[in-house]
């Protein structure tokens, strides 16, 4: 018999019944929740008197609404204040293990918060009413993004109704280049197999690439799994995960994390293990990355130009790319580094962690943004990224650039609170996404690495990183 | 959760592939902690020509005529046609809500974003997934057939056309049988909850760690 999968250890591990169907119902170790996708699901409870069935696995924070500056005024936009103040209200009537309310020195993105405090564990399952869940993936859980009924649901019974995905491996061997990050693997991925390409899949990363990028680059790898349209990304546990889950606070202690250690050992797909999907890729392949379009699927190296829609056979597919072209302001075959950009954007689950910040403040230091780049908002991940990095001066060199130093939050990573692009506007962004609108009705983004971002801001064009290190 | 059971409706054509939830429902209107009321504002960046807040009174808004719902001949139409991976994107569940205040109840298309598709059963939505060759024929029926409608049957898993040509569709017993009934999941889980709490205490045993 083959061996078995992450996908199918994690899976068989949490399954409480099963129809004859396939549909299983799943139970859940670990609930993330913020105040956008939750207010409805409390709702729901109190409406059918329901409480929950362990409000111990329940892990909350306030980022998609919360303001990046001016905290002292407090939100300002009613209707924000009204959804965080909904979700204090709520986890006080429900319950919570970890909750950090808005201005808590530890708050911060949920994907954020919930590794570094070491809520999320391998072999956990965690879900979360936002699709980025996938990010903890990086941990060897299964990680699910879910709908606000299926958030009341798992308040209510602590399981998921689902049905087992299909496996698929990513398999990225060989070393990535210099310049190369975690960022331009994921964008490369979804690049190769598009945004449908890991539809009812569950990708598990594996390789060389993987196993040498610390743990905050796997978690940039997974977060954007879902970009690639699966319903989870999942890197095994090894001894990087093992040492990042040490000492932190929600992480097991003593004769616990002993036996803890020794089950997360065993969490990774046997040798023999069948995939359903296996596609495999060479690191030294990979090249800076940049978004051109509108879907994440749009992206080129850095030293390529921008599509030429007459050279696309498939009509619909032309429609696309000239649809992409005209809403981004583009010229079909102009070269990628020529594009001139009037923001930059550097945060998000997916980039706002701390090496992230070290990173772009590399390419920062002793420099200046260009003058035709009119913002530079850097946004930590958490209250605890914002203050490793101020300890080790990074807030010095952005603000010296000109950048702005801000407070932890979503931020402009989908523009709920007050930082947004303008119509016509275009940024480089180390976020997720590129769609109309998501950074500000008719904003225009380009997804980027850290690093290219903070290089986009000095030169207030992109440029190829490679040529700067 | 409304009951579906079965549908004669008219069908309105979308003609675009990869229509994600910021376009079904733009983020500002996430604000909201209520789940109704979302209707007005379906496509909205498409839809109209100025840009929408929460709360803004629709009817005086200006529309864009040229956008497919606004057509005289689709007002009403309780079947949205479409194309590949509709509702890619954020899980927000907003999309479906705004879909089902619409009043659409059936979509068809070659394929759907996994959680969208999900959420649209527990809103009483039902997406349908039918092959390329029949999803280009509808388009083809239903911009040359004014009224164009198309039969909806969950009993028997088939849609008709107008001319009588049907084909079927796959659903899981599951969902069918909420849907069919109106059902709420959580009190249909919750006639498990010895199950569940029996597994609780084995999976403790085991990882007492995650208890903490
Ligand atoms: S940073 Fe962006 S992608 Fe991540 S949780 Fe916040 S809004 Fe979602």
């Amino acid at each position: 018999m083959a061996g078995k999968t992450l996908y199918d250890k994690l899976w068989e591990s949490h399954v409480v019944r099963e129809e004859s169907d396939g549909t299983c119902l799943l139970y859940i170790d670990r609930h993330l929740v913020h105040e956008v996708t939750s207010p409805q699901a409390f709702e729901g409870m109190r409406l059918a008197g329901r409480r929950p069935w362990r409000s111990s696995s329940v892990v909350a924070v306030p980022d998609h609404n919360t303001p990046t500056k001016d905290w002292d005024q407090g939100i300002r936009d009613p209707i924000s204040s009204l959804q965080v103040e909904t979700l204090d209200q709520n986890i006080k009537e429900f319950g919570a293990l970890v909750y950090f309310p808005f201005k808590h020195a530890n708050q911060g993105i949920i994907h954020v918060i919930g590794p570094e405090n070491g809520t999320t564990l391998p072999g956990m399952t965690v879900v979360c009413g936002d699709s980025h869940t996938s990010t903890h993936g990086a941990f060897g859980a299964l990680a699910h993004g879910i709908g606000t009924s299926e958030v009341e649901h798992v308040l209510a019974t602590q399981t998921l109704i689902t049905k087992k995905s299909k496996r698929m491996l990513i398999k990225i061997d060989g070393q990535l280049g210099k310049g190369v990050t975690a960022k331009d693997v994921a964008l490369a991925v979804i690049g190769r197999i598009g945004t449908a390409g890991g539809t009812g899949c569950a990708i598990e990363f594996g390789g060389s690439v993987i196993r040498s990028l610390s743990m905050e680059g796997r978690m940039t790898i997974c977060n954007m799994a879902i970009e690639a349209g699966a319903r989870a990304g999942l890197i095994a546990a090894d001894d990087k995960t093992i040492a990042y889950l040490k000492g932190r606070p929600y992480a097991p202690k003593d004769a616990d994390w002993d036996r803890a250690v020794a089950y997360w050992n065993t969490l990774h797909s046997d040798a023999d293990a069948q995939f359903d999907n296996v596609l495999e890729l060479k690191g030294e392949e990979i090249s800076p990355q940049v978004t051109w379009g509108t879907s994440p699927e749009q992206v080129l190296p850095i030293n390529s130009r921008v599509p030429n829609p007459a050279k696309e056979a498939d009509p619909l597919k032309r429609a696309g790319i000239e649809r992409a072209l005209k809403y981004m302001g583009l010229t079909a075959d102009m070269p990628i580094e020529e594009i001139r950009i009037d923001k930059v954007f550097i945060g998000s689950c997916t980039n706002s962690r701390i090496e992230d910040l070290r990173a772009a403040a590399k390419i920062t230091q002793g420099k200046q943004k260009a003058a035709t780049v009119n913002q530079v908002l850097v946004v930590p991940g958490s209250g605890q990224v914002k203050r490793q990095a101020e300890a080790e001066g990074l807030d010095k060199i952005f603000l010296a650039a000109g950048f702005e130093w801000r407070e932890p939050g979503c931020s402009m990573c989908l523009a709920m609170n007050a930082d947004r692009l303008p119509p016509g506007e275009r940024c480089a962004s180390t976020s997720n996404r590129n769609f109309e609108g998501r950074q500000g009705p008719g904003g225009r983004t380009h997804l980027v690495s850290p690093e290219m971002a903070a290089a986009a801001a000095i030169a207030g064009h992109f440029v190829d990183i490679r040529t700067l290190l | 959760m409304k009951a579906f059971t079965q549908l004669n409706g008219l069908v309105c054509p979308l003609d675009r592939a990869n229509v994600d939830t910021d376009a079904i429902i733009p983020k500002q209107f996430l604000k909201s902690i209520k789940r109704s009321g979302f209707g007005p504002y379906l496509f909205d960046e498409w839809r109209y020509l100025d840009h929408g807040e929460p709360g803004m009174v629709c009817s005086s808004r200006p529309l864009n005529n040229d956008f497919v719902l606004n057509q005289p001949r689709y007002r009403n139409a309780k079947i949205l046609l479409t194309r590949d991976n509709f509702g890619c994107g954020s899980s927000r569940e907003h999309a479906p809500w705004a879909i089902e205040d619409y009043g659409i109840q059936v979509i068809i298309a070659p394929s759907f974003a996994d959680i969208f598709f999900g959420n649209c059963y527990k809103n009483g939505i039902l997406p349908i997934v039918a092959p390329v060759g029949i999803v280009d024929q509808l388009f083809r029926e239903c911009f040359a057939t004014p009224d164009y409608r198309l039969r909806v049957d969950l009993e028997t898993q088939t849609v008709r056309n107008p001319a009588g040509e049907w084909f079927s569709f796959d659903i899981t017993p599951h969902r069918k049988h909420c849907l069919m009934n109106g059902l709420d999941e959580i009190g249909l889980t919750l006639q498990h909850a010895d199950e569940i709490r029996a597994f609780e205490n084995q999976h403790k045993a085991a990882q007492p760690w995650l208890f903490n």
